[in-house]
């Protein structure tokens, strides 16, 4: 079993039929029948629709349907719901304009869907959107953050004045400020939260199926959550009972948030099907994704941080301004909140946090989480503030933070914003990634890059995050509109495999892998014994999906639960058979043994006479072996660790090279070493990207410069370095495998080690701050503008 | 107006009539079923779609179905001999080189063709030959792994 048990590498279940060109996307499904929807989408930000005339289209060659925004309201179809409700710090709800699948009355951003044409062909369909007359009068738009909320801003919703959606805060205003009041030093800095496009490989795709003769709907979507896809449409949008909509999420190509949302075109397809009833399908173009998928990120933000004499930090304030795009995404409320300000206190002891946020309406894409969602908002403005202040007090990095941490033996924890930590060893991976960078060693390369006439430089970023979402108590009273637990069914067959049904969602994770790994080592059964199913409403019971690196720590905790009731069932049959006393009965390494003898049976034994209950003390229990549990976390998670990061830039051409990368995260107890090193590469290549490559830009006009892999910089093989990573045990303590959670820690502990470094390279110069990403002509200008200063 | 290609795909003579503005793609996932190739961009960026023509990799996203009448094809679904993975599959599933599968047959089909010119790349000319593959799983790392450990197996060595 040590093979394939809990902690071995094993080799991925999925990779068999990803390799082999067998994998199921959904654009892989076709169904019979089945036609093809077009999307004509607003070429402009923002536009009051004069008439939409769809005659010449729909008489277009293998049109079938022209719907508009006017005939899916007039059929009953609702807006897209949000599901968290932020309220603003004055007690009133955030505003919470009405969110229509196709346009009524105007645009609100470039990609805004006006129009869907449905026909027997793509092509056909795409042809004969160029026929729709639209007739659309422009307004003046605002696609910038800061612009959106000043004064004399275009306006996007009548009754959202200022295109103020809240304006919230957390922690003791009074406390905080009286705490800068005796500072020894206040480090002080403005920056950017760069929005970013998540970019799953795999394009959004959709087919609704509808099957008149028993009124049932079915969806197929790359989505990261089928059952919430299922409650959001089908209660709140279409209105079908959850009895006649099946929703199917079979094998999808990267979500990293993006895929967690209920979107436009999944209530349009479903609809239409419904409509025509005949199956439709719509694919993404991956230029209609950059218009149309949730963008990430998108903040402005000021932020302070006070120091006594020795270094230590008496208080940090921050204020925000968030940019939540044309229109509320699922999640959008509670990203740059709860998610966010609630983590501010970082890995200190900082006693006093003071955030207010100011989330704004503008015409752009609406944004939501993207890999991990506030936190890494939260991180580099911490993480640069320590920076900024080591520079000013002239303590070494390492040092301040070291200064600052929570210690081991503080925990639990209770923060100044709201959680509760509740294990961790901060400097244990801070000497780990220290030692795998050479921090020791750095001056010497520094010198010898100077000499080849290069500025080298470091960056350390030491992070906390919150995941595992979520204890539903806590979140339902923040706001959240559903619960957050996870759901599983471990059913064992009579032969003694065992297929285990998850409300997680496995879309690049390798959860048909580490899951069977669990409860493969749990029931001591052979791996290949266990079967994984997800991803379908019709097979699974419920589920919350997957997000917020909350699959084995919410879904495997859930799938523990399970097993441990199919345990306590069959040690009951296996003590009536043994002719012993329950409690005499003991399971390990696969038998029901009599405690003291050798008397016993195998899991496979039990699980027979469970199914063919001939000896079976049937007075007292069912017969079969099938348990579901629900499991509501207790606390957040709480992953944390260090990311190193040195740079080389050439003078000349502003180019940043990452030279060097160390991360040393604790996940918490590690089931497959082997996917959690992949899970935090492709963080950190993520969090690189943020720093070095990635920005969405609109133009001052809210046009989406930013269009295309010709325009969007996604990072390739040639911008990375090979990334060292290692892992540091504490076990979180309240949930039985101990586990916190390894998706999103790349991205979050990433963007700062680099651009941390990135200003130190150019510290020398007098360079105090860089925002993201560091391109060529950004770092070409700090320099040029360093030097003319020293030269002035 | 349709045209009728036939190639020879994965070793076996196909046909199928077409739209004469139909992609290789297109004609591979749509007529001949064979989905194993994925179009993940609009602009001959990603390599999701990368397969083998006449033995060299072309982007089949960027290639009409006409151009390749006549012409011998190798999609993903061509490398493994039954149920024995291709050396280049194995290497990828021992090293951890992919995570959601999406950009996969295109980064194995490149890399086949990279191995084919070059037997013992060396890691910087990995990076640099996947220019046109983009993934956003892994970053990188383990593709890397997979395709010195993959080109090493090809030669015969372990």
């Amino acid at each position: 079993m040590a093979d394939t048990g809990i902690g071995a590498a094993v080799r991925r279940t999925e990779d068999l039929r990803f390799l082999t060109g067998k994998g199921r996307y959904t654009d892989d499904i076709n169904r019979p029948g089945q036609l093809y929807a077009y999307i004509l989408r607003s070429s402009v930000p923002h536009a009051t629709i004069r008439s939409i005339d769809t005659a010449a289209a729909v008489a277009a060659p293998g049109v079938v349907a022209v719907y508009t925004g006017a005939d899916m309201a007039g059929a009953g179809v609702n807006g897209l719901p949000c599901g968290w409700q932020v309220h603003s710090k004055d007690g009133e709800p955030m505003k919470e304009p009405a969110h229509p699948p196709l346009a009524v009355g105007k645009v609100r951003h470039v990609g805004d869907p006006v129009a869907v044409v449905i026909a027997e062909s793509y092509a056909q369909a795409r042809e004969a959107a160029d026929a729709i007359a639209l007739d659309l009068e422009e307004l003046p738009a605002v696609a910038d953050t800061r612009a959106a909320s000043a004064s004399g801003a275009p306006q996007l919703f009548d009754e959202v004045p200022g295109n103020l959606c809240y304006d919230w805060e957390i922690g003791d205003k009074a406390v905080n400020d009286a705490a800068f009041a005796k500072a020894a030093h206040v480090a002080k800095l403005d920056l950017v939260n760069n929005r970013l496009v998540p970019n799953a490989m795999e394009p959004r795709c959709y087919i609704g199926d509808y099957d008149p003769t028993r009124g049932e709907y079915t969806l197929y979507t790359s989505t990261q959550n089928p059952h919430v896809i299922r409650l959001l449409m089908g209660a709140f949008v279409l209105g079908i009972p959850e009895n006649k909509l099946r929703v199917v999420g079979p094998d999808v190509g990267g979500g990293f948030g993006s895929k967690i949302y209920h979107y436009a075109e999944e209530a349009i397809v479903t609809w239409s099907a419904g409509q025509l009833g005949r199956a439709v399908k719509w694919t993404a173009e991956r230029s209609e994704s950059f218009m149309s998928d949730a963008h990430g990120r998108d903040h402005v933000t000021h932020v302070e941080l006070a120091l006594d004499a020795d270094g230590v930090f008496l208080a940090m304030r921050v204020s925000t301004l968030a940019n939540m795009g044309a229109y509320l995404s699922t999640f959008a409320p509670c990203v740059p909140t709860y998610l966010y300000a609630t983590l501010l206190a970082g890995c200190y002891r900082t006693p006093t946090v003071y955030c207010n946020v100011k989330a704004v309406f503008t015409n752009t894409v609406p944004v939501d989480a993207y890999r991990g969602a506030g936190r890494p908002e939260a991180t580099y403005l911490i993480e640069r503030i320590v920076d900024v202040a080591a520079d000013e007090t002239g303590i070494d990095p390492a040092e301040l933070r070291r200064r600052n941490f929570i210690p081991k033996d503080a925990f639990p924890y209770q923060t100044p914003v709201a959680l509760v930590y509740d294990i961790g060893d901060y400097d244990q991976t801070l000497d780990a990634a220290l030692a795998a960078i050479d921090y020791q060693g750095f001056e010497a390369r520094r010198a010898e890059a100077a000499k080849r006439g290069r500025y080298r430089g470091i960056g350390i970023s030491t992070y906390i995050e919150a995941c595992g979402i979520a204890p539903s108590n806590v979140v339902g009273s923040l706001g959240a509109r559903a619960g957050l637990y996870e759901a599983a069914q471990v059913r064992v067959h009579p032969t003694g495999s065992v297929s285990v049904y998850t409300g997680s969602h496995s879309h690049g994770q390798g959860h048909e892998t580490t899951f069977a790994q669990l409860v493969s080592d749990t029931f001591g059964i052979p791996f290949e014994s266990v079967e994984i199913v997800h991803g379908d409403t019709d097979k699974v019971l419920f589920g919350m999906g997957t997000y917020g690196s909350r699959s084995l720590a919410v879904g495997g905790t859930a799938i523990v639960k399970a097993m441990n009731k199919v345990i306590e069932k069959a040690r009951k049959a296996a003590a009536h058979i043994l002719e012993a006393s329950e409690a005499d009965v003991e399971f390990a390494d696969g038998q029901f043994r009599v405690k003291g003898t050798d008397r016993a049976m195998s899991f496979g034994e039990v699980a027979l006479a469970a199914y063919v209950p001939h000896k079976y003390p049937l007075d007292e229990l069912e017969p079969g072996l099938d348990e579901t549990a629900f499991y509501d976390p207790k606390n957040f998670t709480f992953p944390a660790g260090c990311h190193v990061a040195e740079v080389e830039i050439d003078p000349d051409t502003g180019v940043v090279t990452l030279v060097n990368f160390a991360a040393a995260d604790d996940v918490g107890r590690v089931i497959n070493p082997m996917i959690v090193e992949g899970q935090v590469h492709g963080g950190v290549a993520q969090g690189v990207g943020q720093a070095l490559l990635e920005s969405c830009v609109y133009d001052a006009q809210g046009q989406l410069v930013t269009g295309s892999y010709m325009d969007y910089c996604m990072p390739r093989a040639d911008n990375l370095p090979p990334v060292s990573v290692s892992t540091h045990v504490t076990l979180c303590p309240h949930n039985d495998l101990g586990v916190k959670g390894c998706g999103e820690v790349g991205a979050i502990g990433s963007p700062p080690a680099v651009m941390n470094a990135v200003v130190d390279a150019l510290s020398a110069l007098g360079v105090k701050h860089v925002e993201m990403p560091a391109t060529p002509q950004r770092v070409w200008q700090a320099i040029r503008d360093a030097k003319g200063a020293a030269a002035a | 107006m349709s045209v009728r290609v036939t190639m020879t795909l994965n070793g076996k003579e196909v046909s199928a009539e077409v739209e004469d503005r139909t992609l290789l793609v297109s004609m591979l996932r749509e007529k001949l079923g064979m989905t194993g190739t994925h179009v993940g961009c609009d602009t001959s960026q990603c390599g999701a779609c990368v397969v083998h023509v006449d033995g060299r990799s072309v982007k089949s996203c960027t290639v009409l179905a006409a151009q390749c009448d006549g012409a011998s094809v190798t999609t993903i679904e061509g490398l493994a001999k039954g149920n024995t993975l291709h050396p280049m599959q194995e290497a990828f599933r021992d090293n951890h080189g992919l995570q959601c599968g999406f950009c996969t047959p295109g980064m194995v089909m490149s890399a086949l063709d990279l191995v084919a010119r070059n037997p013992d790349p060396s890691e910087h000319e990995i990076r640099e030959w996947l220019e046109g593959n983009l993934c956003r799983c892994t970053g990188y790392h383990n593709i890397v792994k997979s395709i010195k450990a993959g080109a090493q197996a090809m030669r015969g060595g372990k």
